[in-house]
């Protein structure tokens, strides 16, 4: 008699055994690390941030919903993660005397604009939470450019008060380093604290969750051309450190330009995108109307980033050898 | 030392312990033997035996014609049983010479050494002994051996690496046989160098595996023709571009094979086996093979006939452990898996590999967001996510300008994908369908 078989194995394709990251895992993490910028954000603006923060990540997470149910998605994605992201980034990015009705237009716009019609995660061109804040800027110009100062800082003038970068371009005020590092500034809620969002890029960096390609190519790159500036002439432009220091540079470097939907998938496209943005901010920081430019430099690369992508084919191995 | 190492891969976690330790078993030849005809590429050999035939231990019962192709022998003696299709490890069914073994083990009376003196076949010699035994690539991708050993006049060949990486998880038998059986081995490579006209042997062996390492430096102390080049332990080390370019610097040029680079790269299981075949003659009727996993209940390292089904396997190694949910033939990272036991030992079986239904990944797919992890460890520099997509929507000739034909598959980029996305599977799929375009515009 034959012996018996078994025959009730799962089969499918090579490899059988998976690595231990998934979306959500990178998404969370993402999460945790933009508590630094939020805790920064709390502690300067105080409940203005947790009223902008509240508002940014319930309608993000709504409008997912709706979008996911009217397309008969798997609603299971709303806990991804991705839209708390954008959420909190698009709070990150507004001022902190925004009025809540703005808000919730902002983050209505993240997702429905900014990424659901393009097909969900994965499928947007453009950063979803830039989408919302550029149609902000467009549709609330003077809102969107009125800073309070920090809770702690009672004493100065809330009518006239501006951002670092407004205050040089506008009236050639140097704000102090340590209150650049520290957060102690007018600002976007989470733009402030130099320090924190240099803690935050460096886990993302030891977590590889960031390619370490885009923060490096556009800090080096505002670095050496507002150094160069700076070396034409001290009078007129500011200390490149300032630049890298003050605004939104180091949340759009470490935080925004890195977003892995909207970036180049080739290291040369990367490379390319990221001094890309680089010099758009100094451009537009040094000789536009604007006194901040990092929004606008992230969205116009992300326009780039499929044409990048096409032209920078690595080289495959062996490839060119002679047979 | 100076270990060495190519761009890019993975770090799996490798699972050697369960099975390094033991010492390779004979595995008794079971009462029934399947032989299928079809073993790898090329043309199906054709049947040279009928229904109720007597067959002998190493007689050729299956030839094939053409250049890249290999015969087929008796890895038993016995009846002839039938002649009819059966399944194989392929996934397909393949006609198959079925044996009752009559447990004599009788050898086929022509089945002797072509030199008593094994240092003094020619290369000539060799390749007809290694075509005429059958012996394909055993590491896995089964290609025939005395192809490899007639590379082209103006391609002249000047390295063997001797490929004792064995980076798929789990499995042990190159391991096994390259700690029991080293003098043989030596010898082998020897033989190979020879044959092709190189001067100096390799021999790529992973730093998981310190014991090889000085146990081979210290054999071959003083011999200028052989070089141990320890590797760091990195999955895919043991694929044939990787070790050229980790041992020697040297790529594979696209769509080439390591003779372009004047290199020839040889498995230990093979070398072992023309060592064998030119010391006794018997034709490839037996290999090694570990039988391993945490689905097993006594993980094993197996010399097997040819033809042995899997369940009899299994059933000698104390049968399934706990809830077995895959059963695999080879390693986890390239094996293909099976839903039956019922399929024989090919020659291309390295392992058998049982994962629990536990240590199964049934991760959730999600869409790609362009994580660029399978960019930053494919070992071939490819664009795994763009190749994919472009193939996903039928663009293959545009999918071949990122690579497609030159995966290796090798499957890092689906392990490290935290979408989950099956790339390496959608790659099969483009270069399947690439291939239909061509035969469809061929005629």
């Amino acid at each position: 008699m034959e012996k018996q078989y078994a025959s009730d194995f799962k089969i499918s394709s090579s490899p059988h055994l998976r690595g231990k990251e998934s979306v959500p895992k990178i998404m969370y993490w993402v999460v945790g690390i933009l508590m630094l910028p939020v805790a920064s954000s709390i502690y300067f603006f105080g409940m203005n941030a947790v009223r902008i923060l509240l508002i940014s990540v319930i309608v993000s997470l709504l409008t997912e919903y709706i979008f996911l149910v009217s397309r008969k998605k798997d609603i299971s994605l709303l806990f991804d993660g991705s839209a708390i992201i954008t959420g909190i980034l698009l709070a990150l990015t507004l001022p902190p005397g925004l009025k809540s009705s703005y808000v919730v237009i902002g983050a209505f716009v993240s997702i429905a604009l900014g990424k659901q019609v393009f097909g969900g995660l994965g499928y947007n061109m453009f950063n979803p939470a830039l989408v919302g804040r550029a149609f902000l800027q467009a549709s609330f110009p003077v809102a969107m450019t009125t800073w309070i100062p920090p809770v702690i800082q009672k004493m100065v003038d809330a009518k006239t008060f501006a951002t670092p970068l407004g205050g040089f371009k506008f009236s050639h005020i140097l704000t102090p380093y340590k209150n650049l590092l520290i957060g102690n500034t007018g600002g976007s809620l989470g733009e402030t604290s130099a320090i924190l969002l240099i803690v935050g890029g460096i886990i993302l960096l030891i977590k590889k969750y960031i390619d370490w390609k885009i923060p490096t190519g556009i800090l080096l790159t505002v670095f050496v051309l507002e150094g160069g500036l700076y070396l034409i002439n001290p009078e007129k432009y500011a200390n490149p450190l300032f630049h890298i220091l003050a605004g939104g540079l180091l949340l759009g470097a470490f935080f925004m330009a890195t977003d892995m939907v909207t970036s180049p998938i080739t290291p040369k496209g990367t490379w390319i995108y990221a001094v890309g943005i680089g010099v758009l901010v100094v451009l537009i920081r040094v000789f536009g109307g604007l006194p901040e430019g990092v929004m606008y430099s992230i969205l116009i690369m992300n326009a780039f980033v499929p044409l990048l992508n096409r032209y920078t084919r690595p080289k495959i191995l062996g490839e060119g050898g002679k047979k | 030392m100076n270990k060495k190492t190519f761009p890019k891969g993975i770090h799996p976690p490798d699972k050697k312990e369960l099975s390094k330790d033991f010492k390779t078993e004979f595995f008794p030849a079971p009462s029934t033997i399947v032989i299928p005809l079809h073993q790898h590429i090329g043309a199906p050999a054709e049947p040279l035996v009928n229904k109720k035939d007597r067959v002998l231990k190493g007689q050729k019962i299956g030839e094939a014609k053409g250049f890249i192709s290999a015969p087929i022998h008796a890895s038993v003696s016995g009846t002839v049983k039938s002649i009819e299709p059966h399944l194989t490890p392929s996934g397909k069914k393949i006609m198959s010479v079925i044996i009752t073994n009559d447990g004599e083990d009788e050898i086929h009376p022509d089945i002797k050494p072509l030199k008593d003196d094994i240092s003094s076949y020619s290369p000539e010699e060799v390749r007809t002994a290694v075509r005429d035994a059958g012996i394909v690539g055993l590491g896995g991708a089964a290609f025939p051996t005395s192809v490899k050993l007639s590379p082209p006049k103006e391609f002249p060949v000047d390295t063997v690496i001797l490929n004792g990486a064995e980076c798929e998880p789990y499995l042990t038998t190159d391991y096994r046989l390259m700690l029991e059986k080293t003098d043989e081995l030596i010898i082998g490579a020897e033989i190979l160098k020879e044959t092709v006209g190189a001067s100096k042997i390799y021999i790529g062996i992973e730093d998981n595996k310190e014991d090889l390492i000085s146990l081979y430096a210290e054999k071959l102390k003083g011999r200028a023709d052989f070089e141990v080049a320890p590797l760091k332990t990195k999955y895919p080390q043991g694929g044939e571009k990787m070790l050229v370019k980790a041992i020697l610097g040297r790529e594979v040029p696209t769509g080439g094979l390591p003779f372009h680079v004047g290199v020839l790269v040889q498995n230990v299981g093979t070398t072992y086996a023309v060592y064998e075949t030119l010391k006794t003659g018997m034709p490839l009727i037996e290999r090694g093979l570990t039988i391993t996993g945490e689905g097993i209940k006594t993980p094993k390292n197996l010399s097997v006939r040819i033809g042995t089904m899997f369940k009899d396997i299994v059933e000698f190694s104390g049968g399934y452990a706990g809830n077995p949910g895959k059963l695999i033939m080879g390693g986890p990272m390239m094996g293909i898996s099976q839903y039956t036991d019922n399929v024989p030992v090919i020659k291309a079986t390295s392992g058998i590999l049982v994962l629990p239904d536990e240590e199964i990944p049934h991760k959730k797919e999600y869409p790609c967001i362009s994580c660029n992890s399978c960019v930053d460890h494919c070992p071939m520099n490819l664009v795994p996510t763009r190749i994919v997509k472009l193939a996903q929507n039928k663009l293959f000739e545009e999918s071949k300008k990122w690579g497609l034909l030159d995966c290796i598959e090798c499957g890092t980029c689906s392990y490290v994908c935290p979408a989950n996305i099956p790339l390496v599977h959608w790659i099969r799929y483009g270069k399947n369908e690439l291939m239909k375009l061509r035969k469809k515009s061929e005629k």
